[in-house]
């Protein structure tokens, strides 16, 4: 079902995206002048609102750079990108893969990682609910049965790996206090979890995202360090599972064969540039 | 919710069970007021879109306060004067949140925001004829029959017209009522912004407005601006207190429709609590000074509507 030839939404639409074209055929103001500035109240609501909607979003991206650099920075990105549902809180997925390539952000190459870390906060916020298994619980497994276990981690779990100390930035900007000059010359790598109602930002030993994947894929706590070796050969098991049992990541924890092709929601699988 | 298997017609079910008195709008910045002063406050409304997220502090939060306080739910991406079909997902996903939460009552806008896969975030107009009418008229129809309740269809803020146009929003908002039975959101300061925007009274507008179908009232501030040759261009912007002349109109409407639910809208530069229920406790004061409504004008302007 179409409505009249004489309203096309689909022009009134390129006209509302483009401030360059001029206001659609078919419209009037009240006084016979060109509608111009009527029109571009829409086009205004339409930018703003969504230039807000990713300020909201992304706010230590944008006390990173400032208010008026990441208004320019999310035009830009409302520009090309516009939601795909009307669920606003699912807006902004591929922004952080924009801030990548965004050419005035080159300065700051972190912000790109912290706009991922801000993205996976507020898919946590949102995930489903879940209750995080009790720390008497896991007291009360053997310690030597646990190479061989697997577990269930929660919902709204992710990881995000960086080559910049994300946690560290993110943190300063949550807090405001500590604003003595950040060391770049490190990566951290970041564990987002909402075991409750707070949504939790922990920073993992390094080696500790690739540990936390391999449990998200079924693997048993060893396959998940013999990962995680690999990869860093000093990794620190026990400071992560510390940071792990902390943070309330585990939903389940169960010394069971290894599960094939887990069909939990996998971790956010992205490994900064 | 009422649930039912016959298909009577929408006509005669109850849209809405708000009380006729002062709402707002939930802002989780004032949830921890809201349960420190348990207020009279007469009903909240919260936009549907906001809460289709699996779990969370949003749902922690509206469970908490539908438990306390009658609810409305507000759709925004329902994009009804779309021109493409209703999104049945979005249907679907609007469906699970007042199946979830059962609402007093569900309202939607006169306005399309949805392009192909594009959610624009605007309630954008259209213009009034044959052929949105009928377009729109499906639309309310199918999105009845899948909540199983009629609705309130709002009237928009305009900045422009059609030339397309062949009807007047009052006769297009009356023939969509008569053709799928929904209710109406009655929007005062849209009516303002629209009538100082076109150039037509808004007095006349609101004396005209199909008053016996209104279930809800929303009241909120408008922001002033001026347009090429410095005619004043309003915008409905809801971030302001009310002003004067939407709480005139507003007193106007009162008096042909009685007491109903009234909501403030405040959703853009939030203010503290006390700012926003001292609102609410202005639109209160408004609806006890009025009488209940008048049965003789409602039944009069019902059989107009029936012969006409």
């Amino acid at each position: 079902m179409t409505m009249s030839a004489d309203f096309d939404q689909g022009a009134f639409v390129r006209a509302l995206l483009d401030p360059e074209l001029p206001a659609p055929n078919g419209i009037d103001a009240r006084h016979g002048f060109p509608p111009e500035r009527r029109f571009a109240v829409y086009r205004n609501n339409v930018c703003v609102g969504l230039v807000d909607a990713l300020a909201e979003r992304f706010p230590i991206c944008r006390q990173l750079v400032g208010d008026e650099f990441f208004r320019a920075m999310a035009r830009c990105y409302v520009r090309e990108f516009l939601p795909r549902t009307p669920m606003l809180f699912e807006y902004g997925d591929g922004f952080a893969t924009f801030v990548s390539k965004f050419e005035p952000a080159r300065e700051l190459p972190y912000l790109a990682d912290v706009a991922w870390l801000e993205y996976a906060v507020g898919q946590a916020y949102h995930a489903e609910d879940a209750a995080p298994l009790p720390m008497d619980a896991i007291r009360a497994l053997p310690p030597d049965r646990l190479a061989d276990a697997t577990a269930v981690l929660h919902p709204s779990a992710h990881v995000i790996t960086s080559k910049y100390p994300i946690v560290s930035i993110w943190r300063r900007h949550m807090s405001d206090e500590d604003l003595s000059p950040l060391e770049l010359d490190h990566g951290e790598e970041a564990l987002v979890v909402r075991p409750q109602l707070a949504v939790n930002v922990a920073a993992l030993p390094i080696g500790g995202s690739a540990f936390v994947r391999a449990l998200e894929d079924g693997r048993t706590f060893g396959t998940a360090m013999d990962a995680a070796t690999r990869l860093v050969a000093e990794f620190d098991l026990t400071g992560c599972l510390q940071a792990l049992l902390v943070a309330k990541v585990f939903l389940s924890i169960s010394v069971t064969p290894e599960r094939q092709n887990a069909s939990r929601r996998g971790p956010l699988d992205h490994s900064g540039a | 919710m009422e649930t039912r298997s016959a298909p009577e017609p929408n006509r005669a079910r109850v849209a809405s069970s708000l009380p006729a008195r002062a709402g707002l709008g939930f802002k989780s910045a004032h949830f921890s007021d809201i349960e420190a002063s348990a207020p009279g406050i007469g009903f909240f409304e919260i936009h549907a879109e906001n809460y289709m997220g699996a779990g969370g502090p949003p749902h922690a939060q509206l469970t908490r306060l539908r438990r306390d306080f009658p609810l409305s739910i507000h759709g925004v991406g329902l994009s009804i004067g779309g021109a493409g079909r209703l999104d049945r997902d979005h249907l679907r996903r609007v469906k699970s949140v007042v199946e979830r939460y059962e609402p007093a009552a569900f309202s939607e806008h006169l306005a399309w925001s949805t392009q192909g896969a594009r959610f624009l975030n605007d309630l954008l107009p259209l213009p009034y004829n044959a052929a949105t009418l009928a377009h729109v008229a499906a639309h309310v129809d199918e999105i009845q029959a899948a909540l199983g309740r009629p609705i309130l269809l709002e009237n928009p803020a305009a900045y422009l017209r059609f030339r397309s146009s062949d009807y007047s929003e009052i006769e297009f908002l009356r023939e969509i009522v008569r053709r799928a039975g929904c209710r109406l959101l009655l929007d005062v300061t849209n009516a303002y912004v629209s009538a100082t925007n076109l150039g037509f009274s808004a007095e006349d507008y609101i004396d005209a407005f199909p008053m016996l179908y209104v279930e809800e009232i929303h009241l909120a501030g408008y922001a002033e601006d001026s347009d090429e040759i410095g005619d004043p261009l309003l915008i409905d912007a809801h971030c302001a207190p009310i002003q004067k002349e939407v709480w005139r109109l507003y007193d106007r409407a009162l008096a042909r429709r009685g007491p109903v639910a009234t909501l403030i809208e405040w959703d853009n530069e939030i203010p503290p609590w006390p700012l926003l229920s001292a609102q609410a406790a202005r639109a209160e004061r408004f609806l006890k000074k009025r009488p209940l409504a008048s049965e003789d004008r409602a039944e009069s302007e019902a059989l107009h509507d029936d012969v006409g």
